[in-house]
């Protein structure tokens, strides 16, 4: 109900800050030299010359119904361009997600194990290291190095995985690397604060005192109990990576859904626009569903109405 | 940075004026924030940062828009000590008059988000009842956009303009602010104090400024910090993709951006804005982190 709820609330907020702000669309379409009978009647054909709250009703009841709309540009259906983007924005994310969580979760059960240590130590600089840097930093140093010094990676492009699978997935690799670097620091930094406060906790000297091995108290018991915030902060880092792959995407010449956003930008592509704001806004609340529903599971003292 | 000082010295003197007790602790609480290491440190990068970029006309050796063909991308050297971009114009200069944009956007940006953010948060946690559920709900809806993607999609339709840019990011960050405030006053109303300035006739603008306010001090800090850093960012990838800063202006999303194009022949060229951009974002993280632990009356206990 909640996220149906702020479903609604977004889409409202989409709609009405395309439309609010200033740059009127049919001025654009109708071409800078267009006299004003000319842009009356391209307004009259987009149907912006009816009042806000009915186009707002009208575009509202399109939307649920999955009609994005056309393009202004291309004249293209909306959902159409988004259907064919979109895989292309979540293979990346689903590679840097899994890159974070393979080194994030290890690395931080290995700082909290061998708290204080040189491992903790290296590790906990690395986590900030990685947290500090933005990813089109990162991205530009990767390419940089593997790209242009060791020449071991083709530096940006996209090829489709069907004609050419070791292309396609050489030319993955940097992006998601640089993606995935720095939630992975994020990853790390909570699964240690985590792990050291649940290790500290009675239950696990029952454990200990039980004569498990401590490979067990740490996998068995610490673990499942420590990993309920960093589910949590993974959804939530998921939603950053949406926005994050903008830039990578930008970097990298990733034809993903932030390409199709940037040029509907340029363009003044309103429904363009509204509608990949709305996917990824759309994608982010889900995400949190998900996550809601995985911590359940982890924990079964949470509850949700 | 004067809006933020002006901020961030308000709530300071009341607590000092009004609250007897919290002098001493206030003192003390900066005291433990000063002997921890990452403080210093950071504290230390940060200062040297400021003061640099304020007196960027006096100590960059060169003028940082004047192009200069002939001494195009001159490696680091002892004229240029950080080399010299397409155009013949020395990084270094570049950089010192790039951190004034930055650290002024993010500082506007963030005192922005402050405000509104503690405004709100204060309103919510105070009185709760429908005022909550209608600011806090508000809150969620717009914590669901990513920040950068609505920056983005503002940006580009409002126009390219540093005033855009400050605006959008201030607004993006006021939920942010005010998760965290509405919590912490939602603790601090409970407090016998609150209840006694009730008692007593205290109204309760007076109690949320006297009472509530100085409570939530350290907290504010710490979210000003920590957000401080995330604002670069942001300024530094919207510019970055052409949204933000403007050329010539110089900035440090602009640089790493132009330089790109150079990396084959000149590779220091994209590496000197990037350290900046992410020394900067660094020390702000530490010091958040730092004030986070040496402040933080949840984590005090």
């Amino acid at each position: 109900m909640i996220t149906v709820l702020l479903m609604l609330g977004v889409a409202s907020v989409v709609f009405f800050v395309i439309y609010l702000i200033p740059g009127d669309v049919a001025n654009i379409i109708a071409g800078e030299r267009a006299t004003p009978e000319q842009v009356a009647h391209v307004r009259q054909a987009l149907g912006m010359d009816r009042p806000l709250y009915v186009q707002y009703l009208d575009w509202l009841s399109k939307v649920i119904r999955g009609d994005l709309g056309k393009s202004l540009i291309s004249g293209r259906p909306v959902m159409k361009d988004l259907i064919l983007q979109l895989p292309r924005t979540l293979e990346l994310m689903v590679s840097a997600i899994l890159l974070a969580v393979v080194v994030g979760i290890p690395a931080g059960i290995l700082a909290s194990v061998r708290r204080s240590r040189v491992e903790d130590r290296v590790v906990s600089t690395l986590g900030l290291l990685g947290l500090s840097l933005p990813s089109f930093v990162i991205g530009t140093l990767l390419a940089l190095v593997l790209g242009v010094y060791l020449r071991w990676l083709p530096i940006s492009g996209f090829m489709p995985f069907d004609e050419d699978p070791v292309h396609h997935l050489k030319l993955l690799f940097m992006p998601s690397l640089a993606l995935g670097l720095s939630m992975a620091g994020v990853v790390m930094r909570m699964t240690r604060s985590t792990m050291l406060g649940v290790l500290g906790e009675d239950y696990i000297r029952t454990a200990r005192a039980k004569g498990l091995s401590e490979r067990a108290v740490h996998y068995r018991h610490a673990l499942r109990n420590a990993l309920v915030p960093v589910v949590s902060i993974i959804g939530v880092q998921a939603g950053t990576l949406l926005g994050g792959t903008v830039i990578i995407e930008f970097i990298f010449n990733w034809p993903g859904l932030s390409s199709l956003l940037i040029r509907a930008i340029y363009q003044r592509d309103a429904p363009l626009v509204q509608g990949v704001i709305l996917l990824i806004s759309g994608a982010f609340i889900l995400i949190n569903l998900v996550v809601d529903l995985l911590n359940c599971r982890l924990d079964p003292r949470i509850r949700y109405g | 940075m004067d809006n933020v000082a002006c901020k961030i010295q308000l709530p300071r003197k009341e607590q000092e004026t009004s609250v007897v007790a919290g002098k001493g602790t206030a003192l003390s609480l900066a005291r433990g924030a000063l002997s921890s290491r990452p403080v210093q440190v950071s504290g230390l990068l940060l200062i040297l940062l400021i003061v640099s970029s304020l007196f960027a006309p006096v100590v960059s050796p060169h003028d940082p828009i004047q192009m200069n063909p002939p001494d195009r991308l001159k490696p680091p050297g002892r004229s240029y000590l950080l080399g010299t971009d397409e155009y013949g114009r020395d990084v270094l200069s570049r950089i010192l008059w790039g951190a004034r944009i930055s650290l002024a956007v993010g500082a506007a940006a963030v005192a922005l988000a402050a405000v509104g953010g503690v405004f709100l948060g204060v309103l919510a946690g105070y009185y709760g009842g429908m005022i909550e559920s209608l600011i806090m709900r508000l809150m969620d809806v717009a914590l669901c956009f990513p920040p950068i993607l609505l920056g983005i999609a503002v940006v580009g339709f409002a126009g390219k303009s540093l005033l855009n840019l400050v605006i959008v990011l201030g607004f993006l960050f006021i939920p942010r602010f005010a998760r965290v405030i509405y919590s912490s006053v939602q603790s601090v109303k409970q407090n016998q104090y609150v209840e006694a300035s009730r008692a007593s006739g205290g109204t309760h603008v007076y109690i949320m400024l006297h009472h509530i306010l100085p409570n939530i001090f350290a907290i504010i800090i710490i979210q000003v910090t920590l957000n401080f850093g995330f604002m670069i960012l942001l300024e530094a990838g919207l510019s970055f993709l052409g949204l933000g800063t403007q050329p010539p202006t110089p900035s440090w999303g602009t640089m790493i951006a132009s330089a790109r194009d150079y990396m084959e022949i000149a590779p220091f060229l994209v590496v000197w804005p990037s350290l900046a951009v992410a020394i900067t974002v660094l020390a702000f993280n530490l010091l958040g982190d730092g004030l986070r632990d040496a402040l933080d009356p949840r984590l005090i206990q």
